[in-house]
């Protein structure tokens, strides 16, 4: 048995039993908390700074300003990257000055939008958190969901015909209606590849990914077809959804803030409850840490795959109906940019809990959303963002190299192997 | 003479442990050195020093009398010492001349293997030593014992002179560790030396010419086989006295608890693997299944604890039929399992001790309430089991992972006997373990015994089956070939049944030996 790859793969755990220690215990447990949490912390300050040589390498004026001459150059470089940091600090989280000024003023239109980038920011990162929930526990339950995007698709399909089809009902039924048929739509397209490994052995990575190709072609002639906008002129869009099943928005226009980011947070507690207090999740945790053992005791391994693909899958449509009916409020294909790949990575980084899920998540939702006035303040290309993000998750995925750079120790096996001689052993 | 290796005052601390105290060991040319200790005693840090996987803190090394310092295993190889891992280290899809050849590769026309001459001198070495292999084998088709003589090839084929076996008998059968030790036998006779490390006294005994003994990181004393039997041996590795026979009362057996008629079970190519077999087991009795691995046990014990479906056959638990049950109804019927893999099986690693201690019960009352788990109970019932077991760990919180096999196998003992139990089966319940768990072990299973459990156990090791049981049963090539009452036999003759010789054969033979010192 590999011992370090089982201590890896459990690292989350470290951190949930962090998270359940009463205090007394809890100081022993205050080294492998902050193990867990300093490669991610390490890696986002190393992917910034690789993207600001990014940044001075890519911007044209930095090039101009060498050919004046070398210290014009650096000091243009620097320029650039604090210009296009403020703008991504700005962009993501607000103006400090403006929101000191828009408090101090206290007209609450003028904080309102001071504080938008953070409120977008949420906005942003909300799907990020369904669907990072989805494959955390597909992981949890030993399965590998790369399906995640198709079935987010699906489950905006569904919640958006429930909820432009669907007419006449009260908000408090028509909104959960819609947002559990997405979550419906989601299972279905889970389960599918689950019920597949669990009768047939078929693995689930093959067919989750099959499941997605299915899933693009089938809504987009859904929308090009039966769910079609009425005068679109067949452009694949669906129609605007009823006013009854959408999931309102806090503040007014052009602030997107709403109550769905709180439906995440919910959702994640939730999971983390299921996960770690019921026997469902150990039942689940057992089966995807040592099946031969979870058959030994008595657990049905099929039926927990089968359960466990469901409700990943659930997840994942969650997050398309979350979409369409807190934001979009109408399907397009452009709907998703990437959420459902990008997820694997926020489980990744979050240790495939709950809770790392959630923080992975803001993290994106807020990069995400400095991005674009990034690229509109300082015409940094958004792409910069992607690459930036590329760079963080190779250094958590790959801890190595973060402990090579900071010379961080590795935790050795013989610093936590238990030394106890035989027992009978006296004394 | 000078010894031809000799480490002087060699100590070597990790945090928190003094692993190896000042110790002193000579080897001589051509002698069998048996270095005897439990599990965690420091066996294996001294010799990875000697290998060079770690730098003594003190002490030195030396080599035909002159001091050597070794910083990596190639170091160690150059010095001619090899090592015998426990786990090999060949690459299955490899043929046997690739992977003695790897790392001393054997070349013509500059950078072209010579794959011929070095099968030459595969060959050679195999004749002179009798390590029979064929060297165009693909390593993944030979059976283990055959990898173990390769991985002896290596070590020869690299000239090394100093040999050293980490408990290589853990993954051989009774034949297997036989042909081992005459391997052993036919290098130190041509001049190798050998260190011999393991925890099984009979072992020792059978092969060493002299035995060191260490306990807590240091040399407790030395011995030679014809000076020490088993329980000097025994009590010098614990450090008291150790009571290796195991008190068992006669007992009456009670009522049928257990049967199984003319069962059948097939393996996954659809060979027949139990073969019509019928078995009782009664309240109050210890029934042990005799028998060299892989003749049937692992496929019988799957299929009564409904880990596998059986083809043909009846299996009643306290008269219900359970053949198509599954391995929960079978448990809640007041069955317990210990399995042949702990770490595979029987436990799940990554997990802490007091999850794994509910494993099987976890979703039953006291322990969830409705769907939530109840943590605080759960703690609760583990921390008194660690008591009650004396499992060894830090807390009920740390992972089964970091815990010694001894207390991993006694956190699967703990879970499986403190439930009320009327049936259990025992699955190698000692596979390498040290002496001093086997033992506790043992009175554990006696104990469930005579509280009126019937139990069945199922055991490659002779002494085991011989010690615990009141009925031995002989399963042979997938059928039961003899069931009877442990008094009636010898242990030679039970020997010679796990061999295939029939019963009536085996008890004439058995008497003949048993007559002949009287006459």
């Amino acid at each position: 048995m590999d011992k370090k790859q089982e201590k890896q793969k459990d690292a989350g755990k470290v951190l949930i039993e962090e998270l359940n220690q009463d205090e007394k215990e809890s100081a022993t447990h205050k080294r492998s908390f902050w193990n867990v949490i300093t490669i991610p912390l390490l890696a986002i300050l190393s992917g910034l700074i690789i993207g600001a040589f990014l940044i001075a390498a890519t911007s044209t004026s930095v090039y101009t300003a060498f050919g004046q001459s070398f210290g014009k150059g650096i000091t243009t470089a620097f320029s650039e990257i604090g210009s296009a940091y403020a703008a991504l600090f700005t962009g993501s989280i607000g103006d400090p000055v403006r929101i000191f000024n828009a408090l101090f003023s206290g007209d609450k239109e003028q904080i309102y939008k001071a504080i938008n980038p953070f409120l977008e920011s949420l906005v942003q990162a909300t799907p990020y958190i369904f669907a990072g929930l989805a494959v955390a526990l597909g992981f949890r339950a030993g399965l590998f969901n790369i399906g995640v995007e198709g079935q987010l698709f699906i489950g905006a399909a569904c919640a958006t015909f429930v909820g432009y089809a669907v007419k006449g009902l009260p908000v408090y039924i028509h909104m959960p209606l819609a947002f559990i048929a997405g979550g419906l739509g989601g299972a279905l397209w889970g389960f599918i590849p689950g019920f597949l490994k669990a009768t047939t052995g078929g693995h689930e990575v093959i067919n989750t990914i099959m499941m997605n190709y299915i899933a693009f072609r089938l809504t987009e002639w859904l929308l090009s077809g039966p769910m079609t906008r009425p005068g679109s002129g067949g452009m694949p869009i669906s129609p605007i959804i009823e006013e009854s099943a959408q999931i309102p928005q806090f503040f007014p226009s052009p602030i997107r803030f709403h109550l769905g980011f709180f439906f995440a947070l919910g959702f994640a507690w939730l999971i983390w409850w299921l996960l770690f207090k019921t026997k469902w999740g150990l039942n689940m945790r057992t089966v995807g840490t040592n099946p031969r053992a979870a058959k030994y005791a008595g657990l049905s391994v099929p039926k927990t795959t089968m359960i466990g693909m469901a409700i990943s899958g659930a997840l994942a449509g969650l997050a398309g109906a979350i979409q369409i009916l807190a934001v979009n409020r109408s399907m397009a294909l452009g709907l998703s940019s990437g959420y459902g790949f990008d997820s694997i990575a926020l489980a990744l980084i979050g240790n495939n809990h709950p809770v790392g899920v959630v923080l992975a998540s803001i993290l994106f939702g807020t990069l995400r959303n400095g991005a674009t006035r990034m690229m509109v303040v300082s015409r940094i290309p958004i792409d910069i963002v992607d690459v930036l993000q590329a760079i963080i998750l190779m250094l958590v995925a790959a801890p190595a190299i973060i402990r090579t750079i900071y010379r961080l120790k590795e935790p050795k096996e013989e610093e936590t192997t238990v030394f106890v001689s035989g027992w009978g052993g006296g004394q | 003479m000078t010894p031809i290796l000799q480490l002087k005052g060699i100590t070597k601390r990790f945090p928190g442990v003094l692993a190896n105290d000042h110790i002193d060991l000579d080897l001589h040319k051509g002698e069998i050195l048996a270095l005897l200790g439990e599990n965690g005693a420091g066996k294996t840090t001294l010799m990875n020093i000697l290998y060079g996987l770690y730098q003594p803190d003190e002490g030195e090394i030396l080599i035909g009398g002159e001091k050597v310092i070794i910083n990596s295993p190639t170091d160690a190889i150059n010095a001619g010492i090899g090592m015998v891992h426990q786990h090999f280290m060949l690459i299955p899809v490899f043929t046997v001349t690739e992977n003695v050849m790897l790392g001393e590769e054997t070349v013509k026309y500059g950078d072209f293997l010579d794959r011929k001459k070095a099968a030459k001198r595969i060959m050679d070495i195999s004749k002179k030593y009798n390590l029979q292999v064929a060297p165009n084998d693909y390593i993944r088709d030979l059976p283990v014992g055959v990898q173990q003589r390769v991985e002896i090839i290596k070590l020869l084929y690299r000239d090394a002179e100093i040999l050293i076996f980490d408990e290589p008998t853990a993954v051989l059968t009774p034949q297997e560790a036989d042909e081992l030790f005459s391997i052993m036998r036919s290098l130190s006779d041509q001049g190798n030396s050998i260190i011999f490390i393991t925890h099984k006294l009979r072992e020792v005994l059978d092969i060493a010419d002299r035995i060191m003994v260490i306990r807590r990181g240091a040399v407790v004393g030395g011995t030679t086989p014809d000076q020490a039997d088993k329980n000097s041996l025994a009590a010098m590795m614990v450090g008291r006295e150790v009571n290796l026979e195991v008190e068992k009362t006669e007992k009456e057996a009670g009522d049928l608890v257990f049967s199984v008629k003319g069962l059948v079970v097939a393996d996954k190519f659809q060979n027949i693997v139990v073969n019509n077999v019928s078995l009782n087991v009664h309240a109050g009795e210890i029934v042990g299944i005799a028998g060299v691995q892989g003749n049937g046990q692992t496929e019988l014990v799957e299929a009564i604890t409904g880990l596998r479906k059986s083809a043909e056959g009846e299996i009643t638990l306290l008269s219900q039929d359970i053949t198509k049950a599954s391995p929960r109804q079978i448990t809640e019927l007041g069955s317990a399992h210990v399995p042949e893999d702990r770490q595979a099986d029987g436990l799940v690693l990554p997990f802490p001790v007091a999850e794994n201690l509910v494993l099987c019960t976890y979703y039953k009352e006291p322990f969830s309430k409705g769907v939530i788990l109840q943590y605080k109970t759960i703690l609760d019932h583990a921390e008194k089991l660690i008591e009650d077991f004396d499992i060894r760990t830090p807390s009920a919180m740390t992972p089964v992972s970091s815990l010694s096999g001894g207390n991993q196998q006694k956190v699967i003992i703990a879970r499986e006997l403190s439930r009320p139990i009327d049936f259990l089966v025992a699955s190698q319940p000692t596979r390498g373990l040290d002496v001093g768990s086997i033992e506790y072990i043992h009175k554990r299973i006696v104990q469930k015994r005579d509280e009126g459990c019937a139990v069945l156990l199922v055991s490659p090791e002779l002494d085991e089956i011989m010690e615990l049981s009141d009925r031995i049963v002989v399963m042979y090539r997938g059928q039961i070939i003899a069931d009877l009452p442990n008094k009636d036999v010898t242990k030679e003759q039970v020997g010679l049944m796990m061999a295939g010789v029939l019963p009536e054969e085996a008890l004439a033979e058995g008497d003949q030996h048993a007559v002949e010192p009287a006459l």
